[in-house]
């Protein structure tokens, strides 16, 4: 029984820090839109939409904890992880810009943040979709346990 | 109970980081805008630029316009209102920034009309009939044409000044503008030289009544 509560607590605790990542990722995409004024490309869009949703799913998930949680947020974080890689590809140039599908407005190359070389707005998406991925794979080893 | 106050002090704090951090960045553009401007005031006016109201008024509106914005022909009659309410206090120039695609040649129609004489007509026209050229994000001037004569234009000489040079130097050096007083979207206005820290109907007014 005891056993069982700290195992739940641990869960609980590591949703809790992938909603965190969650929401300071959605504000800062909303930052650098709205405050900051920058116009995001489509692939930025693709992760907006795999991304804003993951806090209400990670709020829900706290507010009522059990192991669904990992059922409704897994292909999100799939998805967005797939699409950031992508994004990070291009930016990088490893996929050349021609293959870019953003037609018309800001091409997904455009570099607006570039802090040490290494931090740009991708990057962080990247890093954000990866811590994620990591909290829900540990969870589920603490699951399936 | 413990996790729930965690969740909501979280959630506020978040929020609250979001809403400083935001004011704080925006103050501190806006300082820097101003800064900015009025170390390069003479990028405001140029000699070229169509301008309307009394020469010598006590406030001087800048609005830079793109003609397929469709904010800046919401603006249009609300800025003549303005004009209108308050004659003979107020200089009105209009500066150029084509940003949408097929922009510039309508801007170029609009500096060529300028030598009959027929801007503003002309002005009117291109926002009264936006949504007949404009498809999308794109402008199409030659869908534009037939609008034209409603402007009272004299199409065949508009069709000779239009290859006057000049047109393009005016363009090119309005676009310099643009870069150098940080405008990114249109209609960017500037009362004696200060621009809106909120855009909207409401501030440009009050701005230009805390001039007057």
């Amino acid at each position: 029984m005891i056993d069982n509560e700290i195992k739940s607590d641990t869960g609980w605790s590591i949703v809790f820090l992938a909603w965190i990542i969650a929401t300071v990722a959605t504000l800062g995409s909303l930052f650098f839109s709205e405050v900051m004024g920058f116009v995001p490309c489509t692939l930025c869009w693709y992760q907006r939409i795999f991304m804003y949703p993951l806090v209400l799913v990670f709020l829900v998930g706290m507010i009522s904890f059990d192991k669904s949680v990992l059922k409704y947020a897994t292909p999100m974080v799939g998805f967005g992880l797939f699409f950031s890689i992508y994004h990070n590809l291009l930016h990088y140039g490893i996929i050349p810009e021609s293959a870019v599908p953003c037609s018309q407005g800001v091409p997904c190359s455009t570099k607006y943040i570039n802090y040490f070389d290494f931090i740009t707005i991708p990057m962080l998406s990247l890093i954000a979709f990866s811590l994620i991925a990591i909290l829900l794979f540990i969870l589920q080893r603490r699951f399936s346990k | 109970m413990k996790k729930q106050k965690l969740v909501i002090f979280s959630t506020i704090g978040l929020i609250l980081l979001f809403l400083v951090g935001g004011y704080i960045y925006k103050d501190q553009q806006f300082a820097k805008a101003a800064a900015e401007i009025n170390s390069h005031s003479s990028s405001l006016v140029r000699e070229y630029s169509p301008k309307k109201g009394n020469e010598n008024a006590k406030v001087v509106l800048v609005e830079f316009f793109d003609p397929a914005c469709g904010t800046c022909a919401q603006f249009h009659p609300f800025v003549d209102d303005i004009m209108q309410k308050n004659e003979g206090k107020i200089k009105l120039v209009m500066r150029y920034a084509p940003f949408h695609n097929g922009a510039r040649a309508v801007v170029k129609i609009l500096d060529a009309a300028k030598k009959q004489g027929r801007f503003w007509q002309t002005l009117d026209v291109v926002f009264k009939t936006q949504s007949l050229w404009k498809t999308g994000m794109t402008a199409h001037s030659e869908k534009l044409w037939k609008y034209l004569p409603q402007a009272g234009l004299d199409i065949d000489r508009l069709v000779k000044d239009l290859k006057d040079p000049k047109i393009d130097k005016h363009i090119d050096q309005d676009l310099a503008d643009v870069k150098t007083l940080g405008v990114h979207q249109t209609p960017e206005f500037f009362v004696n030289g200060k621009p809106l820290k909120k855009f909207g109907y409401k501030e440009l007014e009050n701005l230009i009544n805390s001039e007057l």
